[in-house]
């Protein structure tokens, strides 16, 4: 540095040592950040087969995800008297919107001023039913039905709304076949991520 | 002063005893202003209680419930707006929604399943969450079904009961989007399942832009892990977004191609307009205001100078403009905004303002950065009936009677 004299210079000084040391941090450090970017943090560890089938309970609307197995409206009955009616009465009829909804009727009310909002008005898909009861229902010990008994429940509860007749026996190829009435009520928002 | 200390150390004891019952009866008694009890004693001692508390004279600063539920773990309570300043709700006040109650999780065993359409599955500890680089955000959370005022608005409703499925808090975690660098994406990944850990296994499909671009796992609220009530040990948070698809009790991400159409995506949190179809994934709040001092229930003892204070918010961006009205909407004055105005967080506004004793209308209506303004209560029953049941964002107000009581009004 030509500078010797005065606080002037020495800032000067000071300033390009600086600058060197900060060039020199960031030559070192850059190739680190780097790396930490686009290379495995090595955080976590791969799932085993088990553990993920512990929690892959999602049922998608072309039925992947069905179990096998099989249930009846017969035995979904007897199931439901069982399980169910507590809540929702013995026909679903029980209930209000929240916390206990009617699980039957309300076919062509949806335009009214009283909509009434079930699974035969109301829910597009019938695996959202399987998916729904079997993660959530009973409400006093959800996730203990197996796939049998959540065939049947999920039968019956379609049979209330006259969505299936009282012979059927869903399972995996024949729940994601059943047609829900309101298929086509529903309308993704225009301008939302995803749609 | 050796001998003082020595007296005060033996003495230890029976002085913290003394403290205990002085304090205890001060509370409700009739005290001498000029010359109160605690300007003659020592207060409480250190740790007393090792977790603070609020103050008792603040007993009525509560969550509440609109209604009782049937079942008290499917439900939701309401955060008291009418007593909060500021801008960040403390974590004891946040509103709460369950679908199956609040579980009591010990983290050693909670585990994030991040798996699907990755490249490379993957199962975290909360450990290991914590190990992430961490990111903070304030925002603000909103229940979609806040302000149930489509049918009718009930004038005794206050501010707790027709905006208190809102709150604000400081956010800590993982960016999704660190996450999903370690799993990988294959190139059909579209949508992803959230799934809590809760007994409802509470589900929503989301979009993955929105999980690669804001998203967060957090682990704490307010400076200190997350409360029970809001996803202990780990939640999910997606800014703007109504407050269900902030999937609380996290336990799984699945990435797939198509959302899952699960029952809260179909059944519950969609819309129902006029013509019998209903509006599936609005998942943005929308711009949103409401006046919390003075508001409904209350009553203005005094005429003359008080300050007009309230919240606004927009789950699309930054508050840009917050204006009062107190003749019912014809004419209006722009509040100020208390910085930092940050995007989708509450913003506080505050106008000066004097009661004269004679009725008035106050209302709010908030601006946010893409231009929204926010609908009168008419526009938004113009175009969604009244049977949409959620997202409702219109302009709302209390009703000032020459008593000075505030009734709710829109």
């Amino acid at each position: 540095m030509p500078s010797t004299d005065g606080a002037s210079g020495g800032t000067e000084c000071f300033s390009v040592r600086r600058d060197v040391l900060v060039c020199l941090a960031i030559l070192l450090t850059a190739p680190v950040a780097r790396a930490e970017q686009h290379q495995p943090l090595g955080i976590g560890r791969p799932p085993t087969a088990q553990e993920i089938g512990a929690v892959d309970i999602d049922i998608a609307p072309d039925g992947t995800g069905l179990p096998a197995g099989q249930g009846s409206v017969a035995a979904g009955a007897v199931l439901f008297a069982a399980k169910c009616a507590a809540c929702h009465g013995a026909h679903g009829e029980v209930g209000d919107d929240s916390p206990v909804p009617k699980l039957a009727g309300g076919q062509d009310t949806l335009a009214t001023a009283k909509p009434l909002k079930t699974v035969g008005s109301y829910w597009p898909y019938a695996t959202t039913l399987f998916d729904y009861i079997r993660r959530a229902m009973p409400l006093n010990a959800p996730q203990t039905l197996d796939a049998d008994q959540t065939y049947a429940i999920a039968a019956f509860v379609l049979k209330l709304n006259g969505v299936v007749g009282d012979d059927a026996v869903l399972d995996a190829h024949t729940l994601p076949a059943v047609r829900m009435p309101n298929r086509d009520g529903f309308i993704r928002t225009p301008n939302q991520p995803g749609s | 002063m050796t001998i003082q200390r020595r007296r005060l150390l033996r003495d230890g004891a029976f002085m913290a005893a003394a403290i205990g019952a002085s304090r205890s009866a001060a509370v409700g008694q009739d005290i001498d202003p000029e010359s109160p009890p605690w300007v003659h004693e020592q207060g409480a001692p250190v740790l007393s209680p090792p977790y603070g508390n609020p103050s008792p004279f603040e007993k009525s600063v509560i969550r509440r419930t609109r209604v009782a539920s049937a079942i008290p773990s499917v439900a939701s309570s309401l955060t008291p707006l009418q007593d909060l300043h500021g801008i960040i709700t403390p974590g004891g006040l946040h509103y709460e929604r369950h679908h199956a109650g609040v579980p009591a999780i010990d983290p050693a065993l909670h585990r994030l399943i991040v798996h699907g359409l990755v490249e490379r599955p993957l199962i975290f500890t909360v450990d290991d969450l914590l190990r992430f680089p961490s990111v903070s955000r304030t925002m603000f959370l909103e229940c979609s079904g806040n302000s149930p005022l489509w049918k009718s608005v009930p004038e005794a409703w206050t501010v707790q009961i027709t905006h208190g499925l809102l709150s604000c808090s400081e956010w800590t975690g993982v960016r999704v989007a660190d996450i999903l660098d370690q799993t990988g994406l294959r190139p059909n990944a579209k949508w992803a399942l959230a799934e809590g850990a809760d007994a409802a296994a509470m589900t929503r499909s989301i979009p993955i832009e929105t999980l690669l671009s804001e998203a967060i796992i957090a682990y704490a609220q307010n400076g200190e892990r997350l409360r029970p009530e809001q996803g202990y040990p780990i939640r999910l948070l997606l800014p703007g977004f109504e407050g269900n698809t902030n999937v609380k009790w996290l336990r799984r991400l699945k990435i797939g191609t198509d959302p899952w159409e699960t029952r809260e995506e179909t059944s519950k949190y969609t819309d129902l307009l006029p013509g019998g179809k209903a509006r599936q994934f609005a998942f943005v709040m929308e711009v949103k205001s409401v006046i919390t001092a003075p508001s409904g229930g209350q009553s203005i003892a005094t005429r003359g100078f008080q300050e007009l204070r309230g919240l606004a918010w927009s789950g699309r961006g930054r508050v840009v403009r917050v204006e009062v009205s107190s003749d019912g909407g014809t004419t209006w004055q722009d509040a100020a905004l208390q910085e930092p105005v940050l995007s989708k967080c509450l913003t506080r506004f505050r106008l000066p303002w004097r009661w004269d004793g004679q009725p008035q209308h106050l209302l709010s209506r908030a601006t946010d950065e893409t231009g929204a303004v926010q609908p009168t209560r008419d526009t938004l029953l113009a175009a969604r009936g009244a049977n949409s049941y959620y997202h409702y964002n219109a302009i709302h107000g209390w009703r000032i009677r020459r008593d000075g009581v505030l009734l709710s009004a829109a």
